[in-house]
């Protein structure tokens, strides 16, 4: 699904990603762990297609297509998702004309005509429904006032309505408390199956409980340092990444 | 002969067409001699510094019209609000058209200002209203009072309320190469009177339009008036829009301004707030590109204490285009208690637009609450990332995030028909569909 061969990448002649390689197959779910400034939101940022990030060497493989050289929409279109750490307001557009757009959009670069409403309410209302959103919330200005667990339950509704194959999670966790927790982490469950493929970009292992991944990675300095099961993630949350250091060094 | 000399001498023949013996004939002849002196005004004026009229005034323009009688509902059918019933008055370049207009003296008075001007009945107000907060100094102003002729009357007496909004539409057909169009209007709203009115400049076709308008605006105690201006003329046509606001007490006057098109446009608007517990409010919406100039300078005077005035302009530019703000809050000694906000923000979408932002705060009262703020930049590229990622392409991503910015503007607009009327328009402007219906 996505394969990174010896990514490194820069902003600002700043280099941040230093030789990253990272493959994650078809129905495989991987999490990304890492200390502060690591680059964890660099590499999710990139292989999204973030303009300011330059790519130095290395390739990023999409569906067996390196996709280096793609916009950040034309990754969309092919099924790449990130769910973002700081969803942005939009004020004066509705959570549901924001998704009707974003998923006509798509369906237009593909050469399909838009969805017919009624399935487009159908869809909203079944995946608003596994998030527990009610429809007062799909009436609203996307993000504008929500709280962070209204921002990061609207990312993923947003991932669950547009079904992508790839899907990027950058700190979906971050300012939950355990019930929005649970109910983020169990809507991307209800979503990933043998067809597509979750990266989880997290500082804690509290979310892994809920989202199990099948590998997990610790990036340091720009780079992969470990990889390894779900008990990796486990063992960072008990004594912290000080031992990678002098592995590292 | 340079223009400035033919609007004088000309004044002469406009004098063979007018009652001479009309009360208001003494404010035109005072009017002229003041624009003689006074001239037009300059980039040397402060509040002309920068906005040029030079090369407007340069050339020659024809001062009068015939009558064309061959525009027809369906050549000007798309400008007006919608197919409702409600009250219109229209002007084709500058005469009066009965026939594309529906205008009322049942229960209340929605007309024009020549109708008023000829008869007795009309002596009273026209004397207690006419030419009444139109300040000496401004020679744009001076310019129009001297030739008053035409334009809008509506007077709305107490308690009473049209039921839509009452549209006033000027047409320049363009049948003469070029042409100065000097509408006078007169609105007053009586105590507990409540009125929308929509005010719009359309050309049919491209050719030099120099509109100098005027409108003053009376609202007494307690009365509501919600004034729209839509500004989208082709882009050959100039609007010099001056408008005087004087506001009784408890009532509430908001006038939004939306300017989408045009050559140059320059918007003198002014407010008096003259009783206590005034609300005034000031909105507008500028959304230009190649080569557009769009001029807002206004005045809030706060005269007495415990009122309010909120303004809050967007502006968003781009491919050459200029945009300037000159917004004045000017709170008098005894205006204690004065609420006054200010806000102008604005985004270049590219690196050749320019903005000229200048708020002005003269303040004599101690205790009053006063604040502004103005900002020029650029759509947040952080945004626009998290748009593309959705699979929303640049240019859609980019006018949404534009729609956003402006968006809080029409929340206070009331009528739906018009908020979907000014969206599709916004939309039609920054050459998207949406891709919903606003």
């Amino acid at each position: 699904m996505l394969e990174i061969n010896n990514l490194h990448c820069q902003i600002e002649d700043k280099p941040i990603l230093k030789g990253i390689n990272l493959k994650i197959n078809k129905g495989e779910i991987h999490a990304i762990m890492g200390p502060n400034g690591s680059g964890k939101s660099t590499l999710a940022n990139v292989i999204s297609g973030h303009e300011d990030y330059e790519i130095t060497k290395g390739n990023i493989y999409f569906k067996d297509q390196e996709i280096n050289e793609l916009s950040p929409e034309e990754r969309a279109h092919a099924g790449v998702f990130l769910s973002f750490q700081y969803p942005v307001e939009i004020p004066g557009v509705t959570v549901t004309n924001f998704i009707k757009t974003a998923i006509n959009e798509s369906r237009k670069s593909k050469g399909q005509e838009e969805m017919p409403s009624s399935e487009m309410l159908k869809k909203i209302r079944e995946k608003a429904s596994l998030l527990e959103i009610d429809s007062n919330f799909l009436s609203r200005s996307l993000n504008q006032g929500f709280s962070g667990g209204e921002k990061k339950r609207n990312e993923i509704f947003q991932m669950a309505m547009m079904e992508p194959e790839l899907a990027v999670l950058d700190e979906t966790d971050s300012g939950l408390d355990i019930d929005a927790l649970k109910i983020v982490a169990n809507g991307v469950i209800k979503c990933s199956n043998e067809n597509n493929s979750v990266l989880v970009i997290t500082h804690y292992q509290r979310l892994l409980d809920y989202i199990v991944p099948d590998f997990v990675h610790i990036i340091m300095d720009g780079k992969v340092v470990k990889s390894g099961d779900k008990d990796l993630a486990k063992k960072i949350e008990d004594i912290g990444y000080d031992w990678l250091k002098k592995d590292n060094s | 002969m340079k223009f400035q000399e033919k609007l004088l001498d000309s004044f002469i023949a406009f004098e063979q067409d007018i009652d001479l013996l009309s009360p208001i004939h003494i404010d035109r002849k005072n009017a002229l001699k003041r624009f003689e002196k006074q001239g037009f005004p300059s980039k040397k004026d402060e509040s002309w510094k920068y906005t040029s009229l030079k090369s407007i005034i340069q050339k020659n323009y024809n001062l009068s019209s015939k009558s064309d009688k061959s525009v027809e509902l369906r050549d000007v059918k798309e400008y007006f609000l919608n197919d409702l019933d409600s009250f219109k008055i229209v002007f084709v370049d500058g005469i009066y058209s009965p026939f594309l207009s529906k205008t009322t003296h049942d229960g209340m008075d929605i007309c024009v200002l020549s109708a008023a001007l000829s008869k007795d009945k009309y002596k009273s107000t026209l004397k207690k209203y006419f030419n009444q907060i139109v300040p000496k100094d401004q020679s744009l102003a001076s310019l129009n009072t001297s030739y008053t002729k035409e334009g809008a009357y509506i007077y709305i007496p107490k308690g009473a309320c049209p039921e839509d909004p009452v549209q006033i539409m000027h047409i320049s057909t363009g049948n003469q190469e070029s042409i100065w169009l000097q509408p006078r209007n007169l609105i007053i709203a009586d105590k507990n009177a409540k009125v929308e009115i929509i005010e719009r400049h359309q050309s049919l076709k491209d050719h030099s339009v120099v509109t100098n308008s005027l409108t003053e605006i009376y609202a007494e105690k307690n009365s509501f008036i919600d004034y729209y201006k839509i500004q989208n003329d082709l882009n050959s046509a100039t609007l010099i829009d001056n408008t005087f606001i004087s506001q009784q007490r408890d009532s509430n006057v908001s006038v939004h301004t939306f300017s989408f098109g045009g050559k140059l446009t320059r918007n003198n608007l002014n407010f008096y707030q003259k009783g206590e517990n005034i609300q005034s409010t000031l909105k507008g919406i500028t959304i230009l590109e190649s080569n557009q100039h769009v001029d807002h300078n206004t005045l809030v005077n706060h005269e007495q204490p415990n009122c309010e005035s909120h303004q809050d302009y967007k502006g968003i530019f781009s491919d050459r285009s200029v945009g300037v703000f000159n917004g004045k809050i000017m709170v008098e000694k005894i205006a204690q208690k004065t609420n006054a906000f200010q806000q102008n923000n604005n985004i270049l979408i590219d690196n050749n637009s320019k903005v000229n932002t200048k708020p002005q705060l003269e303040i004599f009262a101690d205790d009053v609450k006063c604040s502004h703020g103005c900002t020029v930049g650029q759509l947040d590229k952080e945004a626009l990332f998290y748009l593309k990622t959705r699979g929303i392409p640049e240019k859609e991503a980019k006018a949404l995030l534009t729609y956003a910015f402006a968006n809080n503007i029409l929340e206070s607009v009331k009528t739906p028909n018009l908020k979907r009327r000014i969206n599709s328009l916004i939309a039609k402007k920054l050459g998207v569909n949406l891709g919903f219906d606003l």
